[in-house]
């Protein structure tokens, strides 16, 4: 039976990998390809330029600009994220007091409905988040400020999306309040699945709540903290932050460059300024990026498994 | 007992979840590199044959074939379709055998763009919107047809007259990017200037100020009851040149913002830009700018305008249309040339900005090119033009059309302002020939900064003379220059 082991498994690849090559694999060839063309993207015409592109980029300084800003992205964004996430999971399954005849492990009070809402933003749309956001951040009438001034603090009036110092981290808020809430849910349903009897060991050997944490919770949730830092970490390179970013910020991509990210710019070559070839390019180095993002949590992040 | 690391037995090759996570890491990787661009992966020409010609009469100049179909793609924005089903409908009586395709979207350049690539684009575009497709490059690719017969055609009301007579100033230039040949016949006309409200200003018992002292002394007064001199579109700062051009035309002359078109080394260092630049961070400095004006959008540095929370704007003629649900009934909704400096200006007070808006293009590849030709004429004459002013409050290329309709407060003080420039109007073109330029580096990098109060006058000038260096010396971008 062994030999027909093989044909039988690529009798089922072979649909799914097929689809994988046209729409995957078919169109990365393809953009590699335009990014040694001077196409437009507006006429079916162009030329092969040699490395021509990739000159330009190397010399463009919005394109390092992106990169440092989307590189940012990557880093901030992941960490902020799954702080939050494990902080509000652990609050939310092992951080409550003991209760008079309650197990010995609980969430705190009203764990049941925190969990709800933490997962209210995951179900609007990044783009509605956006707009609700730059509505909020309106220093004239919006949200934030008008919080600002109803506690007596008149003085402090932001420009926030107006502000180049302020801005990027505006917008990294804005993804942060967005996701967070799906990352509470997934490390929620990994600490469900570790046993009590750990956590009440723990406690008979006179652990705290942090040390419980970082002893116990973290080390037995490593593997989906890492699969979400990898997940986020993409997040933030594409579709998110160019959603956040086009929407919301000043330009887009301003005040003056303060915001700008690769996927923005790619965008911005293509269908604003006809050069198709050179957005190709950079989506390129973006796939650079993103593939060494993902290599460098994967090795970093490996770590001696543990069994229980 | 669960374990972390799924099946127990990694010597046998993959386990699962392994496997598992390590597809979905590779086709995350894909999603945000997978090129978008693959959907206009270009096959090449094919297109269909052309329609022959039909016979040139005194009816029919363009010798449009009666029985040809013809594809008309409308821009779905702040004008609406219904003064285009309007022309069609014209079309199709004029030309009863034919069949006429019409259809509007926002979506301009993702409907199109695959048609050019295959060679099958449609007999006229309203090229406009966010989606609008890059008219130097698609000049530059010979993607477009060259609109002269139309222009020297008989017009649709008086056969002595060609099209190109009946047109208001700077619309034919406009449509040329070198050379004699015009490939974009923009339809609507757009007045850029200052927008205020009248009746405001009565409160403050002032007029328009002509002087920059004069605007300075408005600004003051109206501070003191509260009201800021100045909001403008912070997010978008591509806004503030809609009156800062022209005054920088008033002061130092047309010749200064045709240096800047033309990217002249050291155009921006003429001594009345730099003026200008002073005067308007005076503004800033002296904190005439309503506070918090840099986060707000144009929708919402509209909204407080209108609202009375400010006294000036920076704008153009379709403020009155898009704004109109926050615009007061007793606004008094005006627009005024831009103020100057002083009595040493080149140019007269009542120098205003005023150029074509609505891009309509016919493509080179079109199969009834003559049809969308005729359209495009039909809708330049007295009656469709008349039509496009009541219903949606804004000029058009046609030269007059305005008599015997009521015009909207904000279009009457636009006509009024185009009468009293009579020929000072000035046309700059940096907005359609480097787009990168003049909206991200410019607008939002340079003026937006320095209106914010983060640049002194001095450095935007020096920061954005280096911006238009540095789009001269691209390669990779046409470049144009003025006749």
């Amino acid at each position: 039976m062994q030999h027909g082991k093989y044909r039988f498994i690529a009798g089922f690849l072979a649909v799914p990998l097929g689809l994988y090559a046209l729409f995957v694999v078919w169109p990365f060839i393809q953009s590699i390809y335009y990014s040694f063309t001077d196409w437009t993207g507006l006429s079916p015409e162009f030329e092969m330029v040699g490395f021509g592109n990739y000159e330009r980029m190397l010399d463009d300084e919005i394109f390092w600009k992106s990169l440092r800003h989307s590189l940012l992205f990557a880093l901030v964004l992941p960490l902020v994220t799954i702080a939050l996430a494990l902080f509000f999971a652990f609050m939310i399954n092992a951080g409550g007091r003991k209760r008079k005849g309650g197990p010995a492990v609980t969430g705190v009070r009203g764990a049941s409905f925190y969990q709800i809402v933490y997962f209210f933003p995951q179900v609007l749309s990044i783009a509605i988040v956006a707009l609700l956001f730059a509505f909020a951040y309106n220093p004239d009438s919006g949200a934030v400020n008008s919080l600002l001034r109803g506690i007596g603090l008149d003085g402090v009036q932001p420009l926030w999306l107006g502000d180049p110092d302020l801005a990027l981290w505006c917008v990294m808020a804005v993804l942060v309040w967005s996701t967070v809430g799906f990352f509470v849910v997934l490390f929620s349903a990994g600490m469900a699945s570790i046993p009590a009897e750990l956590y009440e060991a723990a406690l008979l050997d006179g652990a705290n709540r942090v040390t419980t944490f970082f002893r116990v919770t973290l080390p037995l949730l490593w593997d989906t903290v890492q699969s979400g830092w990898v997940y986020l970490g993409i997040l933030a390179l594409g579709a998110e932050s160019f959603a956040v970013v086009q929407i919301m910020t000043t330009g887009p991509g301003g005040p003056d460059y303060s915001t700008t990210v690769m996927v923005l710019y790619v965008y911005q070559k293509a269908f604003r300024d006809g050069q198709a070839a050179y957005a190709t390019t950079i989506g390129v180095a973006l796939l650079v990026v993103t593939l060494a993002f993902a290599a460098a949590v994967m090795r970093l992040g490996r770590r001696e498994r543990l069994e229980y | 007992m669960g374990s972390t690391s799924g099946e127990n037995h990694e010597s046998a090759g993959v386990g699962r979840r392994d496997l598992i996570r390590r597809s979905a890491a590779l086709g995350l990787v894909s999603v945000p590199a997978t090129s978008f661009l693959s959907a206009c992966a270009s096959s090449g020409g094919g297109g269909e044959d052309k329609a022959e010609s039909g016979e040139r009469t005194a009816k029919n100049p363009l010798g449009v074939n009666d029985g040809a179909r013809m594809e008309f793609v409308l821009f779905d924005g702040g004008f609406g379709t219904e003064y285009a089903e309007d022309a069609v409908r014209i079309y199709e009586k004029n030309f009863p055998r034919a069949e006429v395709k019409f259809s509007a979207t926002q979506k301009i350049q993702s409907t199109l763009q695959p048609r050019f690539n295959q060679g099958n684009p449609p007999d006229l575009i309203d090229n406009s919107g966010a989606e609008q497709m890059d008219m130097g490059v698609l000049v530059g690719k010979n993607q477009l047809a060259d609109l002269t017969p139309l222009l020297d055609a008989p017009s649709y009301d008086d056969p002595d007259k060609k099209v190109r007579d009946t047109l208001r100033p700077g619309i034919v230039e406009m449509g040329r990017f070198d050379g004699e040949k015009v490939w974009v016949l923009y339809y609507a006309y757009t007045v850029y200037g200052v927008w205020y409200s009248q009746k405001a200003l009565d409160a403050l018992d002032e007029q328009y100020p002509q002087t920059w002292d004069q605007m300075l002394a408005v600004c003051a007064k109206a501070r003191k009851k509260g009201m800021a001199g100045w909001t403008y579109a912070g997010k978008y700062p591509y806004y503030i040149p809609f009156s800062l051009y022209p005054m920088i035309g008033k002061v130092g002359g047309r010749e200064v913002l045709d240096a800047i078109d033309n990217l002249e080394p050291n155009a921006w260092k003429h001594p009345a830009v730099k003026a200008c630049f002073e005067a308007y961070y005076e503004l800033y400095r002296k904190g005439y700018v309503l506070r918090g004006t840099p986060g707000l959008d144009h929708i919402q540095s509209q909204t407080a305008w209108a609202r009375g929370k400010a006294l000036f704007l920076p704008n153009g003629s379709w403020v009155e249309n898009e704004s109109a649900n926050v615009i007061p009934a007793d606004f008094g909704l005006a627009v005024s040339a831009p103020t100057g400096l002083g009595s040493s200006d080149k140019l007269p007070f009542g120098t205003l900005w005023a150029s074509g808006g609505e891009p309509f293009v016919v493509p080179a590849g079109a199969r009834n090119g003559a049809g969308g030709m005729e359209q495009l004429r039909i809708m330049l004459g007295e009656a469709a033009s008349k039509n496009f002013t009541s219903k949606v409050k804004s000029l058009t290329a046609f030269d007059g059309g305005t008599d015997g309709i009521t015009l909207t407060p904000g279009l009457k003080s636009g006509v009024a302002a185009l009468e009293k420039a009579g020929d000072n109007v000035v046309n700059p073109r940096i907005q359609d020939w480097y787009v990168q330029l003049q909206k991200e580096k410019i607008g939002v990098a340079g003026l937006g900064e320095m209106m914010a109060g983060r640049l002194t006058p001095a450095e935007a000038v020096r920061k954005i003379q280096g911006f238009a260096d540095e789009t001269a010396r691209d390669t990779s971008i046409k470049h144009y220059k003025h006749a």
